[in-house]
């Protein structure tokens, strides 16, 4: 079903130096229990052909690309192209990787799932999994980002999850990162913690791009028939860079096409309110991975901000760092405002309402279109944006008001 | 070779006395690095033979809600590896007690490893303990800290293999920090019971020291593990009573009679 493996860690889970295992002892022996029990089941057909199975008719996969016409005329440059991962069950691309690690869950025995999540789609994603397997499911949340996404909240509730508020740190995504790892640190016997991004320590970063590989793989078959030929440039947003790094994979022996990843540039980068970890951060250590990280001078973890809480962590996932010192992929970043005004873009020109990390992308891609007359420009829309109603109502408060256009 | 022989000379004097080396731990910088080495000195009086200097980190996953609380208001204090090693160096003046840093890897690595085993050195710092650097990755650490002659200990779990455990026993030395349970740092009731095959398991590789840590709390904690291990060491119980505690005049006092009545040394009025 996929090409062969196109850039492989090293044994220790090494892309380039980044990667790793950075991790108290007491969480060794579960990373090594994981990687042993995913070597064997990326092996096993029957395994293989229950996920395929799930993907379809559960998932809704493959999902289309479509090509946005009426944006890109307006744009007047290259032709745009969406991946709609935004079609997926539970509204983002998040499900390819929960259904995957539910999977092999099973099979290591495991009867209890935690879960970090920062946006609330990988926590609405887990707590759909665990409903769909009888599993016990409690999802780690910053009390921050609870707040920003409330919905989310109760549509992990509704599916049988608890969702424990995290009041520690900034309250954000890392912060239920930790909660999450000490969670699992106390036990392991029974429980596997389904990692949300390419992150974390091996084999987690490897493994959650495996999972998500499929929209690269699809897309570049699809781009084949429509388009007649490869896209020129395929642009992703890039929180762990789970999303990015799926649709990348199949490309990346394409050297003809570069690779866009799209940072949460906040506020912008000069207020230091931002998750640019490529233009802001350096090579450092976070949560079990190596790789850029927004820290200070004193080796501590930057507070980051993006209006976007699924690109709202300090760390990138370290085969994108490796991507980018390789020059093979290039990540730039967008602001808040820029999202937001894509966003409205896309829902007024094509009639989709992204979510506000994939908003990045798109952003991007309007950025480049103009200049780029005759390219085709494919971009990962990973999301829906209806978790994102109470953001876009408190941004655009003019649409808002009785009397609004 | 360590520069000194004070972790081997700490234990050699616990056991000497036919009882376990207490192992203190403390978040440098709580409630204020000015405060830090005078806490650390009180702890030594009531009993610590060894003092494990935390390095205050924003993301401590491996720690419960007490050394997370600890290392949050030493970092607020302004505290970073630079401050640390000089409460180092100011303990150092006044004491003879061994010293082990006790930190993450981002500051570390931060700061740079050839710069840190110098410094740390100079500092009079005795050994190296960095939580989230597994074995497999601590081969470029473990060079530069040791050819300053300063001693990397690593954590045991109960949940590491045979294998691993034998790694961590080859790659420590000074002593080994058996981990006693799983989950985080932080005091419990009761100290689990397995811990004491996992200790046997460990000393069958290696003659090095082994000191227990993790939820060690109480006296009968302390005289429960000291039959079996080398060494035990309390951290969460202590970073509670700075916690409590606060800018107290008297938290000295009251640290130097909590480290007395774990070793049996107080006159406790029943």
């Amino acid at each position: 079903m996929s090409n062969d493996p196109i850039q492989q860690p090293d044994s220790g889970g090494h892309f380039g130096p980044y990667g790793g295992r950075y991790v108290p002892e007491i969480l060794m022996a579960p990373l090594e229990e994981i990687e042993r029990a995913y070597a064997e089941a990326r092996q096993d057909a029957a395994f293989q052909a229950e996920l395929a199975g799930l993907l379809a008719n559960f998932a809704g996969r493959p999902t289309p690309i479509y090509e946005c016409k009426r944006l890109s005329a307006i744009l007047g440059g290259a032709r745009l192209f969406l991946k709609r991962e935004d079609l997926l069950h539970t509204g983002a691309h998040k499900i390819n990787n929960c259904l995957g690690q539910v999977l092999l869950a099973r099979r290591m025995g495991k009867t209890r799932i935690i879960a970090e999540t920062g946006a609330g789609q990988h926590g609405v994603a887990t707590a759909t999994v665990c409903a769909l397997f009888g599993l016990e499911c409690v999802v780690y949340m910053g009390e921050e980002d609870m707040r920003r996404q409330r919905l989310n909240v109760f549509r992990m509730r509704l599916l049988g999850a608890r969702v424990e508020s995290v009041t520690s740190g900034s309250r954000t995504l890392k912060d239920a990162v930790s909660a999450a790892m000490r969670d699992w640190a106390a036990n392991i016997e029974n429980t596997h913690y389904l990692l949300g991004s390419a992150l974390g320590a091996h084999p987690y970063p490897m493994m959650v791009r495996d999972f998500h590989r499929c929209t690269g793989d699809e897309a570049r078959r699809q781009i084949l028939a429509q388009a007649g030929r490869l896209p020129d440039s395929i642009v992703a947003c890039v929180g762990g860079g789970s999303n990015a790094i799926g649709i990348f994979t199949a490309f990346i022996p394409d050297t003809q096409v570069s690779l866009i990843g799209v940072e949460a540039g906040g506020r912008g980068l000069t207020t230091g309110n931002h998750a640019a970890r490529i233009a802001g951060g350096s090579p450092g250590v976070l949560q079990g991975a190596y790789s850029y990280l927004l820290q200070d001078d004193d080796g501590q973890v930057s507070l980051t901000h993006s209006v976007s809480a699924g690109l709202d962590y300090a760390l990138i996932g370290p085969e994108h760092a490796w991507l980018h010192d390789q020059g093979r992929a290039r990540y730039t970043n967008c602001t808040d405002v820029d999202a937001l005004n894509a966003a409205r873009t896309l829902a007024r020109t094509e009639g989709i309402i992204p979510a506000l990390e994939s908003s990045h992308a798109v952003a991007e891609a309007i950025r480049l279109a103009p200049q780029a007359a005759g390219k085709i420009i494919l971009v990962n829309l990973s999301g829906r944006g209806d978790k994102d109603t109470g953001i876009y109502r408190e941004n655009f408060p003019e649409l808002d008001t009785p009397d609004a256009q | 070779m360590p520069s000194s022989n004070r972790i081997a000379e700490a234990f050699a004097a616990a056991k000497a006395q036919s009882r376990p080396a207490l192992v203190a731990y403390l978040t440098a910088g709580d409630p204020s690095p000015e405060r830090s080495a005078s806490l650390a000195l009180a702890l030594h009086r009531g009993g610590a033979g060894i003092l494990e200097l935390g390095v205050p980190f924003s993301d401590p996953v491996a720690d419960g809600p007490v050394i997370q609380q600890a290392s949050d208001r030493a970092l607020k204090a302004g505290t970073n590896v630079r401050r640390v090693l000089e409460i180092a160096a100011e303990i150092r003046r006044h004491s003879a007690m061994p010293i082990v840093l006790f930190s993450y890897l981002n500051p570390l690595m931060r700061y740079g490893f050839d710069a840190l085993a110098r410094d740390a050195r100079d500092a009079g710092i005795d050994g190296c303990l960095i939580t989230d650097l597994s074995v497999e990755e601590a081969a470029g650490p473990v060079s530069k800290l040791r050819a300053a002659g300063l001693d990397t200990v690593f954590l045991a779990a109960p949940t590491s293999t045979g294998r691993r455990l034998k790694l961590v026993s080859e790659l420590s030395s000074g002593f080994v920090y058996v981990v006693s349970r799983t989950g985080v740092t932080g005091e419990r009731s009761d100290v689990a019971a397995s811990v004491e095959p996992l200790v046997n398991r460990i000393k069958s590789m290696t003659g090095k020291p082994l000191a227990v840590g993790f939820g060690v709390s109480k006296p009968e904690h302390v005289a429960a593990i000291g039959c079996y291990a080398d060494g035990v060491i309390v951290g969460s119980a202590i970073m509670r009573i700075i916690e409590q505690n606060g800018h107290a005049p008297d938290l000295e006092s009251r640290l130097e009679q909590f480290m007395r009545s774990l070793s049996g040394k107080e006159d406790s009025p029943r």
